[in-house]
């Protein structure tokens, strides 16, 4: 698979001091098209951070990120680079500028200078990608925090970017909002082959993505598939972060001496272990 | 209670009047003005009642409406209406001491009234059947020669509909911290005018506090959806003038013709 975003030995500082602490520190990551990217961290990680190098918001102190083949530090490509990895972030109130739906999924399409017909075009193909089209006249505030987090992420499917980075979508929604986000992403990246970067820190949301990233104090500190990083249960919960609650489950069976599997993250997953377990019990 | 407040109180349909181009709509309200300003005898001026009449007809807005916009400017309709009656000089009708009234006076005054009534009835017409984002875009694309002259044209459009968006949040938002303050004990609703005034103080400034926080992270949302002002920029939208845009400006041209013709013709 290709590599769309890499970042090398890249290390911030939001104070310019020299001996001010370092957000990110010497930190080197690289996402493949395709992929469904978990990045996790307690507050303060650096993982928003890492979050707003991917397209250009901020720039390297030392290192350099290379996003579809462009340096972010080239500013002749800056709109290019913003037109290949979209960002969306946390309060879905605060990125949505138009008053009407349509109009604001169309907001980024203007801005570049496409026709209107292949505006309509788009914005209608958006969406529909999210589940949105029958809400196309609405008012953003008549809507529910999970549905215009969702019209956010289609005014950045608008502009047909590669990868899609967002910084806590989920954050300020209800159950039903984030399991509606989740879903939309898990079909972008499946049905549209858009790369997924999803900033997060609910491990059931990074239970369901193909690769788990955790970032602590500026530093890289797990890469991997999630059952293996949420095996590490001691050293999750060393940087503050929590495992899923059925992986929480199988390591205290198992530290009570129980011979179940560490590897687990799915509830069908733990239920079938569960089983196993008891019914050798029966038997025995 | 506060979620009540509506803005531009537009009314949603789908009548001909509704439907013209906003460009036009806003023209067509100017050239109203101007026709019921030129207009020197009550033949001219009740061609423009009957004008506005029509329009409220046609678009299906009930006429209650048209008493609901005047309300504001009652105080100012019976006191032009007043001076009026007493200082135009003519034909006395009744005196009393030095207080005169007139003929003419009267025929001033309820002249004035009538015009004064149609203009704000003819220009609330306009939002009551534009949406204001239409209104906006109409706007900011009649304004679009000034450009020539460095006016921020598209920046003025585009803070108009962040306003437009961002009413109802802020609205929101502020019956939101009401209940936090009222929640810890706060009183809005008793005292005098200035406890009442100082009462707000702490709803006013989380309400600000959270307005320059959500207008960083929206300058951040916009940039990332590549902004960079109205150069080179495309609209979905495109607006376009039909045949009754046509009708409606050669309606509003014969009217106005009419009154010039009626002012020539009754002196």
């Amino acid at each position: 698979m290709d590599t769309i975003m890499e970042a090398t030995k890249v290390s911030f500082s939001y104070d310019e001091a020299p001996e001010a602490p370092l957000v990110l520190d010497d930190i080197s990551l690289t996402v493949r098209q395709g992929e469904f990217l978990a990045v996790l961290g307690h507050n303060g990680s650096g993982k928003s951070t890492l979050a707003k190098h991917f397209n250009a918001i901020l720039l390297p102190q030392k290192g350099r990120v290379v996003v579809g083949g462009m340096d972010t530090a080239d500013e002749e490509k800056l709109y290019d680079i913003r037109q290949t990895v979209g960002m969306v972030f946390q309060n879905p109130d605060n990125q949505i500028v138009a008053t009407i739906v349509e109009e604001d999924v169309a907001f980024a399409l203007e801005n570049m200078g496409v026709p209107p017909a292949e505006i309509r075009r788009r914005v209608d193909d958006a969406l529909r990608s999210v589940g949105m089209y029958e809400y196309r006249e609405h008012a953003p505030h008549q809507l529910s925090g999970g549905q215009k987090q969702r019209i956010a992420i289609a005014g950045i499917i608008a502009m047909r970017p590669r990868c899609i980075v967002l910084d806590e979508p989920t954050a300020m929604l209800d159950p039903r909002g984030r399991a509606e986000v989740m879903k939309t992403l898990r079909e972008l990246n499946r049905e549209h082959g858009i790369t997924i970067a999803l900033i997060t820190h609910y491990m059931d949301e990074a239970a369901q993505c193909d690769r788990v990233v955790v970032v602590d104090r500026g530093k890289l500190l797990m890469d991997g598939l999630p059952r293996e990083v949420f095996s590490r249960v001691e050293e999750l919960k060393a940087v503050g972060l929590d495992v899923p609650q059925v992986t929480e489950l199988m390591h205290s069976l198992r530290r009570a001496g129980l011979p179940v599997r560490e590897d687990i993250i799915t509830e069908e997953e733990c239920a079938e272990e569960l089983c196993r377990l008891l019914g050798k019990g029966g038997t025995a | 209670m506060i979620k009540d407040i509506t803005i531009g109180q537009y009314f949603p349909g789908r009548s001909p009047v509704h439907r013209l181009d906003p460009r036009v709509k806003i023209l067509l309200a100017l050239g109203y003005i101007v026709l019921l300003f030129i207009a020197q005898n009550a033949w001219g001026l009740a061609l423009g009642v009957v004008l506005g009449f029509g329009a409220y007809v046609i678009s299906q807005i009930p006429l209650v409406m048209i008493l609901k916009s005047l309300k504001p400017v009652v105080p100012i309709i019976i006191f032009t209406a007043v001076l009026n009656m007493l200082f135009v000089d003519g034909e006395a009708l009744w005196q009393w001491w030095i207080i005169k009234i007139t003929r003419e006076g009267i025929h001033t005054a309820v002249f004035m009234a009538v015009r004064i009534i149609c203009l704000i009835a003819g220009t609330s017409l306009l939002t009551y059947t534009t949406s204001p984002i239409a209104l906006t875009d109409g706007i900011e694309r009649l304004m679009n020669p000034l450009k020539r002259f460095h006016f921020p044209v598209h920046e003025l459009a585009m803070m108009m509909t962040i306003a437009l968006r961002f009413i109802p949040t802020l609205i929101e938002e502020t019956d939101k911290i009401m209940s936090a303050q009222k929640a810890r004990g706060a009183d809005l609703e008793t005292g005098g005018l200035m406890q009442r005034a100082r009462a707000l103080i702490p709803i006013l400034i989380p309400l600000f506090v959270s307005s320059f926080r959500r207008a960083d992270e929206l300058a951040l949302a916009m940039e990332c959806r590549c902004y960079r002002g109205g150069e080179g920029r495309t609209r979905m939208k495109q607006l376009h003038m039909g045949p009754g845009d046509f009708a409606a400006c050669g309606i509003i041209l014969a009217c106005i013709a009419g009154v010039v013709a009626l002012n020539l013709l009754l002196p």
